[in-house]
C-alpha cells in the first residue's frame, strides 16, 4: 500500500484556474432583452459583461450553428470585419449600452457555464466561458443573465436534407442583423404568429413570399397579422403540407404539396416553432421545465442565473406549441420515406432511426437487423441519449440542432406518449462547436501541468500483476508515475 | 485474428464457448448491475446455460461503462493474455458491432513522456508482449495528425479499442438472445439470505430467486454489499473526456499519448480524456449529475499539442464518468465466504476493455469455484483486510467540499 500523506497530489484540488475577470453582472445575449438587463445592471453601478455571439462565423453558419441557416446566405457573412458593423448598426442600443459603461464583445459566445453543485465542488467559483474567433477564456460573476433567445424548430420530410431548407429565425436574423439572404422567393412551413411575421418581414426586405402551408384548416396566429398577409396577397396553403423539397446542385428549386400543388421556390422555411435556447441551463445542469404554451423546455427556478427574453419561454397567448409541433411532426413522418435523412450531420435516416440500426460504416448482421426502437422499448421508455448512441442521430457537429427536438418528438410518438414522457437529450459544454485551438487553455497553471495524470494516477494500478509483491514493484511504480506530469 | 505481437492462445474462443455450454444449466444468477462487467459476466453465465436476470437502477452502460476511452490493452492485468484472446472474435460471438479494430500507439510530445514509452515498451517486452519503438517520422509517417512537436512513441502490436456504448448494448442485447433477462430502472433494495446464501434480490421491480449473485454495480458495490455485512473499500471519482467532429481516418485509430487516453472512433471523431479528478461522495442511488469542469480547455489544449494537424477541428461535445477505485487500483474479482454464493467484481475504473475477461473469470467463480484460466488471487477482497476506515483520508481521495445532493 502506498501513503500520499493525506494529499493526492492528481486530484483536481485548486488546479482549475481562477477566472482572468470578474463583473457584478455577466449577460449572454445582446438583443432587447439581454440589453435592457444590461442597461438595467449599468444603471444600479454595477460592471457589467454584455457578450454575444453575433456576427457568428462563416463556418459555423455553414453548420446551421446556432440556428438553422439552410446554407441561404451571401458571401457577405464571410467577411467578419463588414458582418460587425452590420451587427452592430442593426440594433441601435448597442451604442446606448457602452455608452452606459457597459463592456460589450461581440462575436464572442458563452459556450459553458461551471456552477459547484451536484457532482463538482473542485472550481474556484462560478464561471462563465467564453470564445471568440482567437481564443477561449473564462470570467467569474455575481449575477448572470442569460438572454439567448430562441432556435429554429427542425422536422424532417423528403428533400429537405438541401440547402434552402433553412429555419424562420435564421431567416430573420440574415434579413434584419446580417442584410445577408441569399434567397429570392421562399415558402413558409407554418403560420403561427413567427410565422405571420417572418412572411412580412420578408416581403417588407423585398423577398417575395410564395406562401404559407399550414397542416391545419386555418391560420394559427394572431387574426391580425394573418390579415395583413392575407393584404399582402400571399396565399395560404390549408390542410397542407411539403411532400417534397426538389432541387439540384445549388439546393432547393421547388416544392411539391400533399394536395399536389408545385411551387418554385428557390427557399422553404421552416416556421412550425422556435425552441428555447436553453443549452447553457441544461449544460450546467440547471432546473428545466416542460411548458408546451411557451415553446417547449423552459428554464426553472436557477439561483443565481436569471432568464429573460425568448430563452425563458415564448410569450403566453394560450397556444400550444408542442401540440402543434407534434401534429406537424406526425404529418411530416407520413410524408417522409424510410430513406429520408433525420440526422443530416450523421446522416442517419429514419429508417435506421426506428431501427435502432448503426451508421452504415458497421456491420449490420442478422440479431442487429432484428432489433428496433420497438424491442428496445420493450426494455424501458426511450431515451434520445441511447438512441443518440446506437444511431449516432444527434451525435454531428451541428450538436444536435437539426434532430434534436424531432428525434425526441418521433420517439414518444413510438412509445404512444405525450412529448414530456421522452427525457431531453443532454446539451454539454462547450453549447457551441469550437476549435481545440480555441477551446485550449494555453495558459494553465504549473499546478496543472505537474498534477495532470492519464487515469487517476494510482502506481500500484499499472504494476504487472506477476510483479506485484516483488522488489520490481516498486521500481515498475516510480518509473510509471514520473512520466505523468508533463 | 490473433496480434502479431502475443504468445498464441491454446483454444479458440469458440472452443471455449462449446466447452462451457451446459455447465450451469438452470443455475439461477442474479446480476446486480448492468455496466460492462456485469453484463459480460451474465453472457458468460448464459453461454453456460444459467438463467440469466441482470438488474440495473437505470439504463444499462449509462455509467463509466459507456462513457470511457475504450483501450483494450491491459498488460498490467492477469486478465491481458484473455483480453487479447476475446477482443478479435467478439463480434461475430456476440452478433452486433462493438466497432473493435487493433493495435495501438502511444505518441510523445516531450522527453519525460518518451522516457516512460520506452520504460513501458521494455516492460511489455519482458513480459513477451511486442512493443515496437518509433522515432518522431516514423510516427509521423503512420499518424497523418501528428506534428514536428512529436519525439517519437511506441507500436503495441496487440490490443487495440473498441466502441463502450456500442459494446455495452451488444452484450446486453446478445444476453437477451440467449434468454437471459435485463430489468432496467430497477435498483436493488435489498438481499434475502438462508443457511449463509443469498436466494433471493429484491429490487424496486420484484423479488428475484437465485442459486448465485454477481454484484458489479461500479461504485454502489459498497453500499450493497454493505447490507451483507461485507465491506468493500471504494472511492468514487469523477473523470472527463472531450470529443471532436470527425478528422480524416487514420489507420491507426487507437493513437493516445500525451496524458491522454482515448482513440479515433471509426467515424472519424477524436475522442480523448485525462487529467485531474474529483473525489465525490457515493450516493447510494448512483451519481444525480455527471458534469464536466473547465478542464475541457486542458483536455483541447493536450489533443492539440498530440495532433497539431487537427487543431483546428471543432469540439462538439464533453461528457464525465463517476469511477469508483479500489485502494490499490486494482480490480477485485472474488467469491465471498459468507455469503458464499455472491461473487462481487469491480475493475477499479480499467473495466472495459477487459471486460470480456473479466466476465470469464466472474462465470468460473460462480460456477466453478475458481478462475480456469489465471491466477487472480492478489484480486481477492481479502487484501483489504483490517484497512481501516480513515484509508480515503490517508490518500487524500476525500471529496474536497460537501457536494450539494440533488
Amino acid at each position: 500500500m502506498h501513503a500520499n500523506n493525506g494529499t493526492d497530489p492528481h486530484a483536481i484540488g485548486t488546479k482549475l484556474p481562477a477566472p482572468e475577470a470578474r463583473y457584478d453582472m455577466v449577460v449572454v445575449g445582446a438583443g432587447p432583452a439581454g440589453l435592457t438587463a444590461a442597461l438595467a445592471g449599468a444603471s444600479e453601478g454595477k460592471s457589467v459583461l454584455l457578450v454575444d455571439e453575433n456576427p457568428v462565423p462563416g463556418a459555423a453558419m455553414g453548420n446551421d450553428v446556432p440556428l438553422l441557416f439552410g446554407g441561404r446566405m451571401t458571401t457577405a457573412t464571410q467577411n467578419a470585419e463588414r458582418m460587425l458593423e452590420t451587427v452592430f448598426m442593426s440594433e441601435p442600443m448597442l451604442e446606448a449600452a457602452m455608452e452606459a459603461g457597459i463592456e460589450v464583445l461581440l462575436g464572442t459566445s458563452a459556450w459553458g457555464v461551471y456552477r459547484n453543485g451536484t457532482g463538482i465542488t473542485g472550481l474556484p467559483e462560478n464561471v462563465v466561458a467564453l470564445a471568440d474567433k482567437d481564443r477561449g477564456w473564462i470570467v467569474g460573476y455575481n449575477e448572470l443573465v442569460l438572454a439567448t433567445g430562441a432556435r429554429d424548430l427542425a422536422i424532417g420530410f423528403p428533400g429537405w436534407n438541401q440547402p434552402g431548407v433553412m429555419g424562420a429565425a435564421a431567416l430573420e436574423r440574415l434579413l434584419a442583423h446580417y442584410e445577408a439572404f441569399a434567397g429570392k422567393r421562399v415558402l413558409i412551413v407554418g403560420s403561427h404568429d413567427f410565422a405571420l411575421e417572418t412572411a412580412l418581414l420578408a416581403r417588407e426586405k423585398g423577398v417575395e413570399v410564395a406562401g404559407l402551408v399550414e397542416v391545419r384548416s386555418a391560420p394559427q396566429g394572431d387574426a391580425a397579422l394573418a390579415e395583413a398577409v392575407r393584404a399582402a396577397q400571399i396565399p395560404f396553403y390549408l390542410e397542407d403540407a411539403p411532400a417534397e423539397a426538389i432541387g439540384g446542385i445549388d439546393g432547393v428549386e421547388r416544392v411539391r404539396l400533399r394536395s399536389g400543388a408545385q411551387i418554385d421556390v428557390d427557399t422553404v422555411v421552416l416556421a412550425i416553432g422556435l425552441v428555447p435556447s436553453i443549452e447553457l441551463i441544461d449544460a450546467m445542469g440547471g432546473k428545466r421545465v416542460l411548458d408546451g404554451a411557451r415553446g417547449g423546455y423552459i428554464p426553472g427556478d436557477n439561483a443565481g442565473v436569471t432568464c429573460v427574453g425568448d430563452c425563458a419561454g415564448l410569450a403566453d397567448t394560450g397556444f400550444d406549441h408542442v401540440e402543434y409541433r407534434m401534429e406537424w411532426a406526425r404529418e411530416l413522418g407520413k410524408l417522409s420515406q424510410p430513406d429520408t435523412i433525420i440526422c443530416q450531420c450523421e446522416e442517419v435516416t429514419r429508417a435506421d432511426l426506428l431501427g435502432v440500426q448503426p451508421p452504415r460504416y458497421l456491420d449490420r448482421p442478422a440479431p442487429m437487423q432484428a432489433r428496433s426502437l420497438d424491442t428496445l422499448i420493450q426494455d424501458g421508455p426511450p431515451n434520445p441519449d441511447q438512441i443518440k448512441r446506437l444511431t449516432r442521430a444527434g451525435m454531428g457537429v451541428c450538436q444536435g440542432r437539426r434532430c434534436r427536438d424531432q428525434v425526441a418528438m418521433m420517439l414518444a410518438m413510438a412509445a404512444n406518449g405525450p412529448f414530456g414522457s421522452v427525457p431531453l437529450a443532454t446539451h454539454r459544454a462547450p453549447v457551441r462547436p469550437l476549435p481545440l485551438r480555441i477551446l485550449a487553455d494555453w495558459e494553465e497553471s504549473e499546478d496543472m501541468r505537474a498534477g495532470w495524470d492519464v487515469w487517476f494516477g494510482i502506481p500500484t494500478q499499472w504494476v504487472p500483476y506477476r510483479d506485484i509483491d516483488t522488489p520490481r514493484e516498486r521500481e515498475h511504480q516510480t518509473a510509471i508515475a514520473e512520466g505523468w506530469s508533463l | 485474428m490473433t496480434y502479431v505481437g502475443m504468445p498464441t492462445p491454446s483454444e479458440t474462443p469458440h472452443e471455449t464457448m462449446a466447452k462451457i455450454a451446459g455447465t450451469a444449466a438452470r443455475m439461477k444468477v442474479v446480476i446486480v448491475g448492468g455496466g460492462v462487467s456485469g453484463l459480460s459476466a451474465g453472457w458468460w453465465l448464459a453461454r453456460s446455460g444459467a438463467e440469466v436476470t441482470v438488474l440495473d437502477k437505470g439504463i444499462v452502460g449509462w455509467e463509466a461503462s459507456g462513457r470511457n476511452g475504450g483501450g483494450a490493452s491491459h498488460y498490467q492485468s492477469p486478465l491481458f493474455e484473455e483480453e487479447q484472446r476475446m477482443w478479435p472474435h467478439m463480434d461475430a460471438l456476440l452478433g452486433y458491432p462493438t466497432e473493435h479494430q487493433q493495435e495501438r500507439l502511444v505518441i510523445a510530445v516531450s522527453p519525460k513522456q518518451l522516457n516512460q514509452y520506452h520504460y513501458l515498451a521494455k516492460m511489455n517486452n519482458d513480459m513477451g508482449y511486442r512493443v515496437d519503438l518509433l522515432d518522431g517520422d516514423q510516427v509521423r509517417a503512420m499518424v497523418p495528425l501528428a506534428g514536428d512537436n512529436c519525439l517519437g512513441g511506441m507500436h503495441y502490436r496487440f490490443g487495440g479499442h473498441a466502441n463502450p456504448q456500442r459494446s455495452v448494448q451488444a452484450y446486453a442485447w446478445t444476453l437477451q438472445d440467449l434468454g437471459g433477462r435485463i430489468v432496467q430502472h430497477s435498483p436493488v433494495t435489498g438481499f434475502e439470505t438462508e443457511g449463509g446464501k443469498v436466494v433471493a434480490v429484491h429490487a424496486t421491480s420484484g423479488r428475484y430467486e437465485c442459486d448465485a449473485v454477481v454484484v458489479a454495480a461500479g461504485p454502489q458495490i459498497q453500499g450493497l454489499m454493505a447490507k451483507l455485512g461485507v465491506e468493500v473499500p471504494l472511492a468514487a471519482a469523477r473523470a472527463e473526456m472531450i470529443v471532436t467532429e470527425p478528422a480524416p481516418m487514420m489507420p491507426i485509430g487507437g493513437v493516445d499519448g500525451n496524458g491522454l487516453y482515448g482513440r479515433q472512433t471509426l467515424r472519424g471523431n477524436l475522442a480523448y480524456g485525462g487529467g485531474p479528478h474529483e473525489w465525490l461522495e457515493t450516493f447510494e442511488a448512483g451519481p444525480p449529475a455527471r458534469p464536466s469542469s473547465p478542464l475541457t480547455r486542458n483536455l483541447a489544449r493536450r489533443v492539440a499539442e498530440l495532433f497539431p494537424k487537427a487543431a483546428h477541428l471543432n469540439v462538439i461535445r464533453s461528457w464525465a464518468g463517476i469511477v469508483e477505485n479500489t485502494p490499490d487500483g486494482r480490480p477485485i474479482i472474488d467469491r465471498m465466504k459468507d455469503p458464499e454464493n455472491v461473487t462481487v467484481v469491480t475493475m477499479s475504473g480499467v473495466g472495459f476493455g477487459l471486460s470480456p475477461a473479466s466476465g470469464h473469470a466472474v462465470r468460473d467463480l460462480v460456477v466453478d469455484g475458481q478462475c480456469s484460466f489465471t491466477d487472480i488471487k492478489k484480486l481477492s477482497l481479502s487484501r483489504f483486510d483490517g484497512i481501516g476506515a480513515d484509508w480515503r483520508e490517508q490518500r487524500g481521495w476525500q471529496p474536497a467540499r460537501t457536494e450539494i445532493a440533488a
